[in-house]
């Protein structure tokens, strides 16, 4: 999906699938983590095409899947969430089963999408 | 029911071993996604929202209690202890880990079950009516055909890359229970009104999805063995003509509208004439083997109606009202065919936990010869039960909170998984059917409206069905928010119709007061006995369209509000 020639809407984050099990995750300084608290935010263009390279890497190594940069608006606590509704439900888990999903771990996430 | 031989066995054994070391490379590094991709999802292996997905195949929907029980258990070791039943009787689990794939795999073929053919373009999993073998009102089994072509188009090496995906739906009354004209190819057993022979009518470039289309008839009557003769020479119009260059018109359905019925048939009666039918068909030993398998359970003999039932329905009025809903006239005096329903007042259609699927299995042992179906409605049905032994059942289900009274109200409500799994929706399903639910939950108030099919998808690509739901509601997104359309006048039976556009898209919110306005145009103006479909087919669609595009004086005030 990243592609340098998409227009970049910022702020943005990198998210992608985790290989093994599917399950979202977000490009941090640290390398891909679980928790969008801690996704490392684009504020500026440059800072984008930054994660753009990395999503390119990442997806010729293999050890994600589907990897591409979200806009997203910074919560009053720092949280990115992002701007449209499909990547909203995409980080939070299924809608119709808090119980399932990232906002079962993380209560941060919980009845916001 | 039909069990794997030797060869069967070895096959789907082979191809779990393929599939495992598959995923060793992909997960080493030793193969790309984009070389791994078209080999999980031969394999059922979708990437979802959320998490992998794995839909398996359940051939013609039919299940025996020992597999059921086995989908249980990965559902619980390797799941989150649910699993969701589709509108192509398959079932899928949403949260597999990608190493673990292999090792499910290999569980289900313990059971001769596994998930070849529930993707990519090849024929799918053949479909059929639920309540194939069971029902009074057909002429013959549809599902040994059913599974001759599963077993036909299997690795079919000629059809193994089609233009597009595939579907075939079989049907063995006249009552299409199986949606057959929303599929690509759909068969009907049919007697021949003058000999008398049995044989198929076959209609073929139905489909729902983008462009929707119902099925056109191309052969009124087939001889029985000529069948895969005949299915080879439409697969082979379609297999040279379809459009590669172009997915969106890949479908049978776009050369049948394209090039029309009578040149579509001429084209294929013309390579059927080429062909040696005999030498297509399957060994007459290898059919009568196949049938042999759907034989009729050791029916004991009863009067045709249960005084015992009767009885019970007079002191237990809750009992009373499930068995005028969920049972259905079986062919054998003194049983009934039961509808389990997966859509309890406000869940989620089609979902059922381990425990749920245990029961059922176990009341399936005690109580239908261990025998289990799958509707493309999203139940199950337990096809062969004992008339005296319906409040015994029915107490089973109350336990494990399977015993709703609505197969076919409107409370009964197909939705696909939308937005809240699937990487392909464009709005949510679920949410949608849980609030109309809730709104109609009431037993009176479904009683009274009766018969009505609601159906919804989360996308354009139809797998909820909504083209053809009496009521449709298809979820896309208008200015970055959810918006629903709403269709009116489907109809996936015999009477199969694509529904109209009743105006705007419509907020998730305003769904189930837009539903209320067009059930209240239906009240105000049926006839007696009337269904919604069939005052729908009287009065044509205005009537409906005016209550759906106007909000009655409360509903204004609370919006105001």
């Amino acid at each position: 999906m990243a592609t340098t020639k998409q227009k970049i809407l910022l702020p943005a984050i990198l998210l992608a699938n985790d290989l093994l099990d599917g399950d979202v995750v977000f490009w941090t300084e640290r390398g891909w983590s679980i928790d969008p608290a801690e996704a490392l935010v684009a504020g500026d263009e440059a800072a984008a095409i930054r994660l753009q390279e990395v999503a390119a890497a990442a997806l010729a190594r293999g050890t994600v899947v589907d990897a591409y940069l979200v806009d997203v608006t910074l919560r009053d606590d720092g949280l990115p969430v992002p701007n449209h509704f499909r990547e909203r439900f995409k980080i939070a888990g299924p809608s119709i089963r808090q119980d399932l999903g990232k906002q079962a771990a993380f209560a941060h996430l919980r009845g916001r999408a | 029911m039909y069990r794997y031989d030797q060869f069967d066995e070895a096959f789907v054994r082979e191809r779990v071993a393929q599939f495992r070391g598959q995923v060793a490379r992909r997960i080493d590094g030793a193969l790309t996604e984009d070389e791994f991709k078209p080999l999980r999802l031969k394999n059922g292996v979708y990437l979802q929202l959320h998490a992998y997905m794995l839909r398996i195949a359940i051939p013609y929907g039919t299940l025996s209690s020992v597999q059921l029980r086995q989908l249980a258990l990965i559902g619980e070791r390797y799941d989150r202890g649910y699993g969701h039943f589709t509108t192509r009787q398959n079932l899928q689990f949403n949260w597999p880990k990608l190493r673990d794939i292999p090792d499910i795999l290999d569980l289900l073929a313990d059971v001769g079950m596994h998930c070849i053919q529930t993707s990519g373009n090849c024929i799918r999993n053949t479909t059929a009516d639920h309540f194939s073998g069971a029902a009074a009102d057909e002429v013959e089994d549809p599902r040994p055909t059913a599974e001759l072509i599963r077993q036909w188009s299997t690795m079919h090496p000629e059809f193994d890359y089609l233009p597009r995906k595939f579907k075939i739906a079989v049907t063995g009354a006249a009552r299409d229970r199986a949606a057959i004209r929303a599929h690509d190819i759909g068969i009907q057993v049919v007697r021949h009104p003058v000999s008398g022979e049995v044989g198929y009518r076959l209609f073929v470039g139905g489909g729902l999805g983008r462009t929707p289309m119902i099925g056109k008839l191309v052969r009124d009557f087939l001889p029985k063995a000529h069948l895969l003769a005949y299915l080879q020479s439409l697969m082979r119009v379609y297999n040279l003509e379809g459009r590669r260059d172009n997915k969106y018109k890949a479908r049978v359905k776009i050369l049948v509208h394209e090039i029309g019925i009578e040149e579509f048939r001429a084209r294929v009666e013309a390579e059927f004439a080429a062909l040696d039918p005999a030498a297509i068909a399957a060994d007459p030993d290898e059919v009568a083997r196949i049938e042999a398998y759907f034989a009729a359970p050791a029916f004991a003999t009863f009067p045709a109606d249960s005084q015992r039932v009767v009885a019970d329905r007079a002191r237990d009025a809750a009992f009373d009202r499930w068995v005028e809903t969920n049972t259905f006239p079986h062919r054998q005096p003194g049983y009934a065919a039961v509808t389990v329903s997966l859509k309890p007042v406000g869940g989620v259609p089609g979902d059922a936990t381990s425990d749920q699927m245990r029961a059922v299995a176990d009341l399936a042992d005690a109580h239908s010869f261990g025998e289990i179906r799958v509707s493309h409605h999203q139940n199950l049905i337990l096809p062969h039960v004992r008339q005296d032994e319906l409040h015994a059942l029915w107490t089973g289900l109350v336990a494990a909170g399977l015993a709703e009274a609505n197969a076919g109200l409107i409370t009964d409500i197909i939705a696909c998984p939308g937005l809240d799994y699937c990487a392909l929706a464009t709005a949510r399903s679920i949410p949608i059917a849980q609030a109309i639910s809730r709104r109609f939950g009431s037993a009176e108030r479904q009683r009274e409206i009766g018969e009505l099919g609601i159906k919804i998808s989360g996308c354009i690509n139809a797998c909820g069905h909504h083209h053809v739901g009496h009521i449709g509601i298809l979820g896309l997104e208008k200015s970055g928010q959810e918006s629903y359309q709403v269709t009116l006048g489907g109809d996936a039976t015999e009477n199969a119709a694509i529904g109209q556009l009743l105006g705007p898209g419509i907020t998730a919110e305003e769904v189930p007061d837009a539903i209320e306005r067009l059930v209240g145009v239906y009240l105000a103006h049926r006839h007696d006995g009337e269904t919604f479909a069939e005052a729908v087919r009287r009065l044509g669609i205005e009537p409906f369209k005016a209550g759906f595009l106007a909000p009655q004086p409360a509903e204004a005030a609370h919006a105001a509000a």
